[in-house]
């Protein structure tokens, strides 16, 4: 067996692929609370539970519809999207005009309830949620084993964040998203539908996050409060990135994850901590994130 | 934040004051013949969360900053305090003590990096470094892990009286609570509250007349942290526990829902929503996990209907403050 620093390979790259994998879902729901803050200029707290929601979707599809995977991967994320526009015209609306933090209070508020409702139902164990048989299995890269659902995650992530990246960077309709977040009043004015505009996109960051939470199910176990753990390192996630760019949330979830993996083979004890920790060196050193701009 | 406007602004300041006072009072009266009526310890739990909420009211009513992290000072002293107690064998006055300076430590730890960034990112990093020190709590040998901290002897306090008897560790709690809520309010009143208050109202302007606001609001976390961390460090003594769920995030949003409820940048608006809140917990125990769901709720509703809390709309109606 060959050793890298000490460290049998095999270790190592497992521990990378972990990495990638959490960097995989870092790197989509950090990506979707940037999308939100752009436009609605609300942190998206339930996200996390939106995340969580879209797991259950995929669980409850199987069970009630006998669909798979396959069919999940974009019903689930439509279903929770659909819910995230009511969630929107319900409650969100009537915040803009007010402090950024009661969009924050309100969405922990939402948080707690899906939560809340979820662990009525199902319990606080996890439910399992098999791979999909065409992709099960795995291949024999050499220098480690790598299954084939995994590679699939990290694939299918890269893809939709980039494609969010390139339709928001390179698209008329990203042009009009960008224009709207700069000025939504004079886009308005040139007749564009900017409050239907700000809906859709949370039903789209809403959407991500399902997105991730199906993709999540069949390596995690489906429970409640899957969302709540994660959401928080995704905020720190955030501050390190800052929300300014759509690539820099990309390649600052990405790397987080890698960072993470990494400390887990090197020192265990602080793989849980890491992301924090990186968190206070970047408040230090760099106050407004890697890639934001000063407010 | 929007915030009750001040009614009283053109009225003589004699009435400012006496509503206060008479708020006071009354507060004192309720809490004075209470445990006779109810359970003392319920009450003396009761009391600790509202003095945690106060002390989180400090940084958002006054300050306009929302710490979503406070479960890190409340959850800290709590184990620093129940360790002096326990395994130092220090008396309770001295074991509270230990506790709040931890606070006060970490509160000027997190505080100095939380008050780099503005706004929500200000409730990330709080948030963030608080989760960051409920992990430490899951590893660290003094915490006792899952188990908590158990069995922590009251003591006598000063050497002198045996706080297992409940009615003088009522009154210690009593002391520790009316002092601290009294000294929020003079931080409140005193010139340095009014140029936290001008910070909360205009950052950019308060920095253009020379106030240097990050050391103002530096202050401020530190005396918040610290005064949570009396909090949890008397949590503690009375509960003879400290466990994880202090120092974990949902601690940290209920102290945020107590406010809220009670009422952002009020006196008695914390103190009125922790003991609303307690009670509700209490009443609905039985319900298991629709608990959480009726806080969201809660939230919900605060955030769209009634951003004043009680006490802020009872104020607001009276044209007093409160």
């Amino acid at each position: 067996m060959i050793e890298i620093f000490g460290i049998p390979s095999q270790a190592l790259f497992g521990q990378l692929l972990i990495g990638l994998i959490n960097g995989s879902f870092y790197a989509l729901l950090s990506l979707g609370l940037a999308v939100i803050f752009g436009m609605l200029n609300i942190i998206n707290f339930s996200h996390g539970a939106q995340y969580m929601m879209g797991a259950f979707a995929a669980y409850l599809i199987l069970q009630y519809s006998g669909l798979g995977y396959w069919p999940a991967l974009i019903i689930a994320p439509i279903i929770v999207g659909i819910t995230g526009v009511i969630v929107e015209r319900l409650f969100l609306q009537w915040l803009y005009k007010l402090d950024h933090l009661y969009g924050l209070l309100l969405t922990f508020g939402l948080a707690l309830i899906f939560e809340g409702v979820a662990r009525n139902y199902f319990g606080s164990a996890g439910l399992p949620y098999t791979v999909p048989e065409s992709l099960q299995g795995g291949r024999n890269l050499g220098f480690m084993f790598l299954p084939n659902y995994r590679a699939w995650v990290i694939v299918a992530s890269l893809v939709v964040c980039i494609g969010t990246w390139f339709v928001i960077e390179r698209t008329r309709l990203g042009a009009y998203l960008r224009a709207a977040t700069e000025n939504p009043t004079l886009v308005r004015a040139f007749g564009i539908n900017v409050p239907r505009m700000i809906t859709l996109t949370y039903g789209f960051g809403v959407a991500l996050a399902a997105f991730a939470g199906v993709m999540a199910a069949p390596i995690y176990n489906v429970s409640p409060q899957m969302g709540s753990e994660l959401i928080i390192v995704v905020f720190a996630v955030v501050v390190i990135g800052g929300m300014g760019s759509i690539l820099g949330a990309i390649v600052t979830g990405f790397g987080l994850g890698v960072i993470e993996g990494l400390t887990k083979v090197f020192f265990p004890e602080a793989s849980n901590t890491v992301i924090f920790v990186i968190m206070a060196i970047v408040l230090l050193v760099r106050p407004a994130g890697l890639f934001g701009r000063r407010a | 934040m929007e915030r009750v406007v001040d009614p009283l602004v053109n009225k003589p300041s004699a009435w400012r004051t006496r509503s206060e006072l008479i708020g006071f009072l009354i507060m004192v009266l309720v809490l004075a013949v209470a445990p006779f009526l109810t359970y003392p310890l319920f009450l003396m739990q009761a009391m600790c969360f509202a003095l945690f909420a106060c002390a989180f009211n400090l940084l958002i009513g006054y300050v306009g900053l929302l710490s979503f992290g406070h479960a890190l000072y409340f959850g800290w002293a709590s184990y620093l305090s129940a360790h002096a107690a326990k395994v130092w064998g220090l008396s309770p006055e001295l074991a509270i003590l230990t506790g709040t300076a931890t606070a006060a430590i970490c509160g000027l730890v997190a505080g100095s990096l939380a008050i780099r960034r503005q706004g929500i990112y200000f409730a990330m990093i709080t948030l963030a470094l608080a989760q960051m020190m409920y992990f430490y709590a899951l590893q660290a040998k003094l915490t006792g892990g899952e188990d908590g901290i158990q069995g922590v002897p009251r003591g006598r306090l000063f050497g002198l009286v045996d706080l297992h008897n409940e009615m003088a560790m009522y009154s210690v709690v009593l002391a520790i609570f009316l002092a601290g809520v009294l000294f929020i309010y003079r931080i409140i009143h005193s010139p340095f509250g009014e140029v936290l208050k001008a910070i909360r109202e205009n950052e950019a302007r308060a920095i253009s007349l020379g106030y240097k606001t990050d050391r103002y609001k530096l202050v401020a976390f530190v005396l918040s942290a610290t005064l949570a961390g009396v909090a949890g460090a008397t949590k503690a003594i009375v509960l003879q526990l400290a466990s994880l769920t202090d120092v974990n995030w949902p601690m940290s949003g209920e102290v945020v829902l107590m406010t809220l409820v009670g009422g952002l940048g009020t006196i008695f608006g914390p103190v009125v929503g922790a003991f609303v809140i307690l009670l509700m917990q209490f009443k609905l125990a039985p319900i298991g996990e629709w608990v959480l769901v009726i806080q969201g709720g809660i939230f919900v509703a605060c955030v769209l209907l009634f951003r004043r809390g009680i006490v802020g709309e009872i104020a607001n109606k009276l044209h007093i403050r409160l």
